[in-house]
């Protein structure tokens, strides 16, 4: 299976076409996604008459784009003109978007072939796809387990090479975890480098789009097409205060004198095989010459509680406009329009969604908003100054991205307080708004992957992406493919 | 009524901004559409879609909040306000919470004794409008959307105003501002303003004074049906206290709507607790800040405010009060009237062709004087003409007419009308020496009969008239016959 540069590159060259790349994909879709499940929809048809166009415009010597027929896979909460963008939510089940979202249209602009969208947990509210309100998808190394979550399919799609890359969105590590269960790279970037407009929000200050890949490469080619200031999403950052730079020009080039801090507190909650992994993970940077210094994050463990204040503050609003009377879902037997509101809601959205949206109203409401959302928000700047002194000092943050591997499906959906505290590595990130990477280190006994997360300062993609090439190119991790059955 | 109780009133006042498009998005704003033709995802509030700040929307705010006073926040941002009803899209309104682009100002309105009365501004913010629902379809309400996202300027005056008449002269003069400052058609009809009275006596018993509850009304689209709104509820109220003694503390805060046909308003609810809206700021949009630079380029685009150009037109310009509040009703009158009269022209005579003829003839052509096309040039030289006694006042409203009609020059006009009149005493001495010879009775008359004197000299000033065709100075025929029958 060819990574997705690399099918890109053929496909340039001429020596492959889209229509034989989309056509095999499809094929490998029809045996193995019935024992997976990443796809909510997929569009054959419209997929390889893009494919037949890309072809036609190769053959013709036309300028193509840096993404010229290859298959990606989007998160169905990125909105699309075509089919449904369903957020995995019965209330959205049959909404079909009158708009682009920015990212799918720089796909398009890209002349990349969108196959499918990928199932999530609804609204993006999971950590393991199982609150998907249409569909279970398993983890393609395990199918007894949980893809991770909330972009479970689209990690599992790239990771059983149901498509060359994918994007997911990330607001409390929703790439980076199940980057991390499916043994792939995922990478979310620093918040505003990627524009929101037309990705369903959640946590509408949290969330940031970015690329599920086979390998860095992949992902550094991914960012270049989708980063980048967009006019239509205001806190998308402008160029002038932070250039997109060309993520693949100096990726094989080494950081010199890398400066890694690890945070020792934190590996307490890891399991054995996943403190192993990330300890070899830290022998390969030695031996490139790598300096590892550890520090104090005072603030980290408050990550969780700010966290869940935040996000579902804001979904609680975000949220509030699924109300059955403008669009989507809405009940049968409501006698007036408060009843439209609360039958509507009642009947279509999930437990998890529910209980995120109570959450969040109780937050904000008069009385509370003090004691928890404005507590939020003072620990959340806490927590950012942890980071920024912590970047005064390393070039990156070392730590893993999940205590735990892909767990079984059903394990954990009765304790959902279980479920937020494995976000512990990950939500922080978000919270401070900088970018951080999942890449494979290693497999824990039951062969299972493991990821190591890498985190580094705002908007240093291009550094980000070349410490995680670092280890990669000492490393096979990436290169192993599971065995779907 | 007796008057032992003072009306105590504050105004929630709401108005919609003329930008060219809504607050945050591209959207054209335009009024009386088909429903749903002006929309797009983001005013519709479509998932994933975001909103951009219109910053025309911010500008016009910034500077109808400096011509009231209003201190202007360097920093300001945008919050949600949580409800949920159809015609808010996304069930949450943005708008300002906490932080508004400007408070502490005030409004000048004209008192009832010609001075005028400084009423307190505590706060102005932008928000978004919201849709409009109808209910014309049977069992099921409609939602139109092409009004959600109008850029809406929410405006809070402190209570301090005393009568209806104060609370009308307020709406007034802050119609005139927005307008001289264009940033709003202000048309109440059209639902471009919208005033909400908060209404309350403080009534005196003894020396001790007892307040009652405050009713908000709802409803009003015209400045007739505010005054008369606040007349109605003093009354009502004053007669509810004598009947309960219900004072603030033992009542809610009540909404009343103004009914127009039956003159009265009427209870619509008992305000519950208030209504938790959740505010929070709104992560979609930065906090806007607003640095020196940027001020005071909008401070640059200031004018003179209605009320002092009316105060000017008075002490420059010798009008009395009423004229110069119809010459400052909107800016461009009182510009043409100002331009014109510093041509050179006598503003008095300025002013009476146009409130007497201009602004009819506006009127009916459905435009502002200074489009009638008439340019202020011509209409000095008009002026001037009436004044040396060229054109009699009667013939210069004809000549105003034809340089409405077909613009030129009022000379012109006049010479080709034949309504230039003869002044020239030579000439007209013989006209006069002819008429008094053909008419010895009526010169008998004027000179020894007192009880026809009156009517004889009429007459004979009318044979003169005819004589001319009508193009004898009145003036001089009347001193000449005068001195000749003495």
């Amino acid at each position: 299976m060819s990574t997705l540069k690399q099918l890109r590159d053929k496909i340039a060259a001429g020596e492959r076409t889209s229509v034989d790349a989309v056509n095999s994909v499809f094929e490998r879709i029809e045996t193995i996604e019935p024992m997976v499940g990443a796809y909510l929809s997929l569009y054959q048809g419209q997929a390889l008459e893009q494919a037949r166009a890309v072809d036609d415009k190769i053959a013709e010597g036309h300028v193509i784009g840096d993404l010229a027929g290859v298959p990606i896979a989007i998160k169905d909460n990125m909105c699309t003109t075509f089919g449904a963008t369903t957020c995995a939510s019965k209330i959205l089940e049959n909404f079909h978007a009158p708009y682009n979202a920015h990212v799918v249209e720089k796909l398009l602009a890209a002349d990349a072939v969108i196959i499918g969208k990928c199932n999530l947990d609804e609204f993006a509210m999971g950590s393991s796809t199982e609150n998907s309100g249409l569909q279970q998808t398993k983890n393609p190394w395990d199918t007894s387990r949980v893809p991770g979550g909330s972009s479970g399919g689209s990690a599992a799609a790239v990771a059983a090479g149901l498509c060359s890359g994918a994007l997911g969105s990330d607001t409390g590590g929703s790439i980076r975890q199940p980057a991390s269960f499916c043994g792939v790279v995922g990478l979310k970037p620093t918040y505003g480098r990627v524009s929101r407009y037309g990705l369903v929000a959640y946590g509408s200050s949290l969330d940031q789009i970015g690329p599920l890949t086979q390998d860095v490469t992949d992902a550094a080619l991914l960012m270049n097409v989708i980063a980048g200031h967009d006019e239509r999403d205001s806190t998308s950052i402008s160029e002038d205060k932070a250039p997109v730079k060309d993520y693949l020009a100096d990726l094989e080039t080494p950081i010199e004198d890398l400066k890694i801090a690890t945070v020792p507190q934190l590996n307490a909650g890891a399991d054995a095989s996943v403190q192993k992994a990330m300890d070899a993970a830290l022998e390969v940077y030695k031996s490139q010459g790598a300096e590892i210094i550890e520090i104090e994050m005072p603030y980290f463990d408050y990550a969780i509680s700010a966290y869940y204040v935040i996000a579902t503050a804001e979904a609680s609003s975000n949220l509030a406009r699924f109300d059955g009377v403008h669009y989507g879902y809405r009940s049968s037997d409501a006698q007036d329009y408060v009843e439209v509101y609360s039958k509507s809601r009642d009947e279509a959205f999930g437990q998890e969604v529910k209980r995120r949206i109570m959450l969040g109203t109780y937050a904000l409401s008069s009385g509370y908003y003090d004691a928890y959302y404005l507590k939020a928000l003072k620990v959340r700047n806490l927590i950012r100054q942890d980071f920024t002194k912590a970047f005064e000092r390393a070039d990156c943050l070392m730590m893993p991205v999940s205590p735990t591997t892909a767990f079984k499906i059903g394990e954990k959906t009765d304790d959902p307080l279980q479920m937020y505290l494995a976000d512990i590595y990950t939500i922080a990130v978000n919270l401070a708004g900088v970018p951080g990477i999942s890449i494979p280190c290693g497999f824990d006994e039951n062969n299972l992957p493991i990821g190591l997360q890498i985190i580094s300062g705002p908007f240093s993609e291009d550094k980000l992406l070349r410490i995680a090439r670092m280890h990669e190119k000492e490393t096979d991790w990436h290169l192993r493919k599971p065995e779907v059955q | 009524m007796t008057s032992d109780y003072k009306i105590v009133v504050g105004l929630e006042i709401h108005v919609h901004l003329a930008t060219k498009t809504k607050i945050f998005c591209g959207c054209e704003l335009v009024y009386g559409d088909m429903a749903n033709t002006h929309v797009c995802p983001v005013c519709l509030g479509m998932p994933g879609s975001l909103p951009v700040m219109n910053k025309q929307a911010l500008e016009y705010s910034i500077l109808t909040g400096l011509a009231l006073n209003c201190k202007i926040a360097p920093f300001t941002k945008w919050d949600r306000k949580s409800y949920y009803y159809p015609d808010l899209p996304k069930n949450y309104q943005i708008s300002q919470y906490d932080l508004p682009f400007s408070e502490n100002g005030y409004i000048e309105i004209p008192a009832a004794d010609g001075s005028t009365k400084k009423i307190g501004i505590i706060r102005a913010h932008l928000e978004e409008d919201a849709g409009k629902n109808t209910h014309t379809l049977g069992n099921f309400s409609a939602v139109d959307l092409n009004r959600a996202g109008t850029p809406l300027l929410e405006i809070v005056t402190e209570p301090d105003m005393n009568s209806p008449e104060e609370v009308g002269a307020l709406a007034r003069e802050l119609q005139r501002i927005v307008r001289f400052l264009g940033v709003s058609e202000a048309d109440m009809q059209k639902g471009h303003m919208r005033f909400e009275p908060n209404v309350n006596l403080h009534i005196n018993r003894g020396g001790e004074i007892y307040k009652t509850p405050i009713s908000e009304v709802k409803n009003l689209n015209s400045f007739r049906a505010i005054e008369r709104s606040v007349a109605y509820e003093a009354h009502r109220q004053y007669e509810e206290f004598l009947d309960t003694g219900k004072t603030l503390q033992m009542g809610n805060k009540r909404t009343y709507g103004w009914d127009d046909d039956k003159q009265m308003t009427v209870l619509q609810r008992e305000k519950e607790e208030a209504h938790d809206y959740r505010y929070f700021p709104d992560p979609d949009l930065v906090p806007v800040e607003v640095d020196e630079a940027w001020l005071n380029e909008i401070k640059s685009r200031l004018c003179e405010l209605p009320l002092q150009m009316q105060n000017r037109f008075m002490t420059e310009y010798g009008l009395n009060d009423y004229d110069a509040g119809v010459l400052t009703a909107d800016r461009a009158t009182g510009m043409f009237f100002d331009d014109t009269v510093r041509q050179g022209a006598d503003a008095k005579r300025v002013c009476n062709l146009l409130t007497q003829t201009g602004l009819k003839l506006a009127n009916e052509k459905g435009v502002g004087v200074d489009n009638l096309g008439i340019s202020a040039e011509n209409l000095a030289k008009l002026a001037k003409m009436v004044d040396s006694g060229d054109v009699s006042a009667t013939a210069s409203t004809t000549i105003l007419e034809e340089m409405a009609a077909d613009g030129g020059d009022p000379m012109q006009i006049a010479e080709s009308k034949n309504l230039i009149q003869k002044s020239d005493a030579g000439e007209i001495e013989a006209l006069v020496d002819a008429v008094l010879a053909e008419n010895a009775q009526a010169v008998e008359d004027a000179k020894n009969n007192p009880k026809k004197a009156k009517k004889a000299m009429g007459f004979l000033m009318g044979q003169v008239m005819q004589k001319s065709k009508g193009q004898a100075n009145p003036k001089v025929v009347s001193q000449l016959l005068k001195q000749k029958i003495g």
